[in-house]
């Protein structure tokens, strides 16, 4: 390959690994962003999504002719059930933490995060699953750059997911009180905003778009394990770091951000793919130190 | 402003017990005296008792080493660490490299795993610590998955495998290689962490960190410098950590990067939470409680963990204080 | 030369203007007071001085030196204290313990001092608790010393405040309103108290309040902002008869016709 190709076939992983950092970033930074809480579980509840895509696939399948249809209901499903499984732990672990001291709800979350993880350990044994989905993986070319049509799909979901969510943000009464709540949640509350209401269709549309990139690491990777959140979970709060956490945006550009970086930091001699975690990790303390508001954040003055 | 309550351990049972224990122990008399009856039965426990005791024994002191020194930096500053095994697998491996490929004498590697420990502390805090103090777990979390990928992928950690051959230490003479020496190895050890946490706990810098908890503006109203005073807890915490991973290092002979996973520091996090974060008794009830539990209960095996989450769950959501009580009222103490 | 000087302090908050232009100096020895109406930008003022917000504009000097972009605990430790106008205190510590905080930045006990208790650090620790306890006994809860600071009635709370932070042994002390929540027999000794505070300690006091009664009795000079602009300073009875005044508080007597 010439580095042009190198270079186009990097930029096109980048952009894919990305956008699943990007969906997943997306739940944290929306959860910090009104409640202030760091959600460990969130890495939980994408790995959660792609094992219940894989149950509702494996039911499917023998009814559904269409592979792509499969998926899609799949998908759907998955963000429907997995998005109420986050409303269902908010609902029951951090609620009643609201008032309570930070750390409290930051190890309650903790122990959320352990539940899910140790749950799925068990129900699969520490197996890696074939995520089977009947796509084909044969290759074409565009121009210069090496595509199977499970990939430019996947892409094209991922920046689908994005827009609506940047349309349910901008657009819609729900997100003008998200933003509001994540102001100042007693002034809301006495506004009459159902400031629990919003909380929950935050957690709900963060842990359906988690879910979704679930799948869809799912489909692209063709397997899933119990240990799959740990690592993008760390990645997609480093993406969110990047952006500005709590801007949702922001999220969205930094997992961007931070898959090309992985895709392109690879290639550099010395690095290579057994130290990119590392490097990743490295790159989120430089952010912290040098610029700890993020891309798109402001410096924020508090109220006393 | 929160307020936590601090009355529903009158409700239940268990908690008019542990209220009157509590109330036995603030008085100094009787607390000397069981203290007294408590370490001359530990002292000559080894005298009568199987290998096998002892080592869950000594297993359980190296657990309160270990527990105290994070609840340096979760109980008394109110950080959330999760990746306190990187900090003792830095303390491990400093001392094993030393150990088995330079043959450097056990003792003399303890200052250099110090020295390794505080570079890290202040790597990571630092630059986290300026920042919400929330920010942290995650860091911590990351360094902790971090240490692991870097001793497996370098050589002279001894990648996968990891290190074997590490010295045993020499004490006056004698090569500390039974169980019974490091039983009374790790006893010495927890009662100096045990020393050195009270007297942090009654100091200047133990109210600062107490002053930092309760409220942050207030305190740098105050004039404390809210930064550095996290950051001091943050590395002492970690030095604790090492020293005991150069201990663990010792005991062992043989280490690999299995041997500090997440889920070590969990179960550290979960002794220091379920006690009681920031009160010395209930950490080393804590510390207790989660070594011998599973001694007692093999059998449940992987469930074990679903519950002991569980558990952490319920507990955060009726009693955040931990098992043992909040002081209150008047305090006759000082 | 004045012990503060604020020179054109300018803060803003996106595109509000909370403090504009203020210029004030406070003479050392003396009570100075500042009064506005509700949201005038009073606390804005004063957390600009101590450090938690970041002017936008303008300088502030204090004994010589600029305070801008200092943090709160070095604006402490040179010599400025500060109560909050919403009780801030450690709530679930003693009284005691509450003001030897106060004491924490004319310390330096370390690590190897408080786990070996060195000799200095036994005579530090000592000296703490001296001046804890004589700062409480100067506000008058000595014998409340070993309550939890929550346990305590409003107006001993506010106290506690008062020695914790006289325990930082400042050379200005900024009292944000003080005087709230508090009855008329104790606005009497608070005004008794901060005399004490001026004559016995040589501490110059800088004071927000909204009670005029109490502001006109203690000090000497007033300083009037409105929308963080300065409209007045002066005397009580210059500042109580200036037009500008009686408008910002009462609002324009044409206004109040058209109603």
């Amino acid at each position: 390959m010439t580095s042009w190709e190198i270079f186009l076939q990097q930029l096109f992983n980048g952009l894919l690994v990305g956008s699943f950092y990007g969906l997943v970033a997306i739940g944290y930074s929306m959860v910090y962003g009104i409640i202030k809480l760091l959600n460990f579980a969130h890495a939980d509840i994408y790995m959660c999504g792609a094992f219940s895509g894989l149950i509702i696939l494996g039911f499917l399948n023998p009814y559904v002719g269409n592979e792509w249809l499969g998926i899609i209901i799949a998908l759907l499903l998955s963000m429907v059930l997995v998005g109420l499984l986050g409303v269902v732990i908010q609902r029951v672990a951090y609620r009643p933490m609201l008032k309570a001291p930070r750390l409290s709800i930051l190890i309650t979350a903790l122990a959320v995060s352990m539940i899910l993880y140790n749950t799925v350990l068990l129900m699969t044994q520490g197996q890696y699953k074939p995520f089977t989905t009947g796509l084909t993986h044969e290759s074409f070319y565009i121009g210069a750059l090496r595509m199977t049509e499970t990939r430019m799909v996947l892409l094209l979901a991922a920046l689908v997911l994005m827009f609506l969510l940047h349309m349910f943000i901008t657009r819609t009464m729900y997100g003008k009180a998200m933003r509001a709540i994540a102001l100042d949640r007693d002034t809301c509350q006495l506004m009459g905003v159902n400031v629990y209401m919003i909380i929950a269709i935050t957690f709900f549309v963060g842990s359906a778009l988690a879910a979704a990139a679930g799948i869809m690491a799912g489909v692209y990777y063709g397997t899933v394990h119990f240990f799959m959140g740990f690592l993008i979970g760390l990645k997609a709060f480093t993406a969110a770091v990047i952006g500005g956490i709590g801007i949702i945006p922001g999220a969205m550009l930094g997992g961007l951000l931070l898959g090309l970086l992985e895709a392109f930091g690879t290639q550099i001699p010395f690095i290579g793919s057994s130290w990119r975690d590392v490097f990743t990790f490295v790159f989120l303390i430089l952010f912290l130190i040098f610029k700890p508001n993020g891309l798109l954040g402001r410096i924020e003055s508090e109220r006393m | 402003m929160a307020e936590i309550k601090n009355n529903s351990q009158k409700n239940t049972p268990v908690g008019m017990i542990v209220e009157q224990l509590y109330l036995f122990f603030d008085n100094k008399v009787p607390r000397y005296l069981v203290m007294s009856a408590m370490t001359a039965f530990l002292i000559y426990l080894p005298l009568s008792s199987s290998r096998f005791t002892q080592e869950i024994m000594a297993n359980l002191f190296f657990y309160v080493v270990v527990c105290l020194g994070l609840n340096i930096i979760v109980g008394f500053a109110g950080l959330l660490h999760l990746g306190y095994a990187a900090f003792f697998a830095v303390g491990a491996y400093t001392t094993g490299i030393l150990s088995s490929v330079y043959g450097v004498n056990f003792w003399l590697t303890l200052p250099f795993s110090i020295i390794a420990a505080v570079i890290a502390g202040l790597a990571i805090g630092a630059p986290t610590l300026r920042l919400r103090g929330d920010y942290l777990a995650i860091v911590t979390l990351g360094f902790g998955e971090i240490i692991r990928l870097t001793v497996r992928n370098l050589e002279i950690t001894g990648g996968a495998i990891g290190l074997i051959g590490i010295q045993r230490p020499v004490l006056f003479g004698v090569v500390l290689n039974q169980i019974t020496h490091f039983y009374y190895l790790f006893f010495i050890l927890a009662i100096i962490a045990i020393f050195v946490s009270y007297r942090l706990h009654d100091s200047r810098l133990g109210r600062a960190w107490e002053y930092i908890r309760e409220d942050e503006d207030a305190a740098s109203a105050m004039g404390i410098n809210v930064v550095s005073t996290r950051l001091y807890a943050f590395i002492i915490g970690s030095a604790f950590g090492a020293l005991a991973g150069s201990l663990y290092a010792a005991k062992m002979t043989a280490i690999s990067p299995e041997s500090f996973m997440f889920i070590h520091s969990v179960m550290i996090l979960l002794a220091v939470v379920l006690g009681g974060m920031g009160k010395i008794p209930g950490v080393i009830l804590g510390a207790v409680i989660v070594t011998l539990i599973p001694e007692l209960s093999r059998d449940i095996g992987q469930f074990r963990l679903i519950i002991f989450a569980v558990l952490l769950l319920i507990l955060m959501l009726y009693r955040p204080q931990g098992i043992w009580p909040e002081r209150q009222g008047i305090s006759t103490k000082l | 030369m004045a012990l503060l000087e604020i020179k054109d302090l300018t803060l803003r908050f996106g595109g509000l203007c909370a403090v504009n232009k203020l210029s004030l100096e406070i003479e050392e020895g003396s009570i100075r007071s500042l009064i506005g109406p509700n949201g005038a930008g009073k606390t804005c003022v004063f957390n600009c001085l101590t450090g938690f917000y970041k002017p936008s504009d303008g300088d502030m000097i204090f004994m010589g030196e600029s305070l801008v972009k200092r943090k709160p605990h070095i604006i402490t430790y040179k010599g400025m204290a500060r109560t909050f106008q919403n009780l801030r205190l450690f709530q679930q510590m003693t009284v005691f313990e509450n003001v030897m905080s106060g004491m924490h930045c004319r310390s330096s006990a370390g690590f190897i001092g408080a786990v070996l208790r060195t000799g200095s650090q036994k005579l530090e620790e000592k000296k703490i608790r001296e001046v804890a306890e004589e700062c409480l006994d100067f506000v008058g809860i000595l014998d409340k010393k070993y309550y939890m600071a929550k346990n305590l009635p409003y107006g001993d709370q506010r106290r506690v405040e008062w020695a914790r932070a006289l325990a930082t042994q400042p050379k200005l002390l900024l009292l944000d309103e003080p005087a709230a929540g508090l009855n008329k027999e104790e606005k009497s000794r608070l005004i008794d108290l901060m005399r004490r505070i001026r004559d016995e300690r040589k501490i110059t006091i800088f004071l927000i309040e909204h009670d005029m009664g109490l502001v006109m009795k203690v000090s000497e000079k007033i300083f009037v902002i409105d929308y963080g602009v300065k409209i007045a300073e002066g005397e009580a009875k210059e500042v109580q008869d200036n037009p500008r005044v009686i408008e910002a508080y009462l609002g324009k007597e044409e206004e109040e016709d058209a109603v």
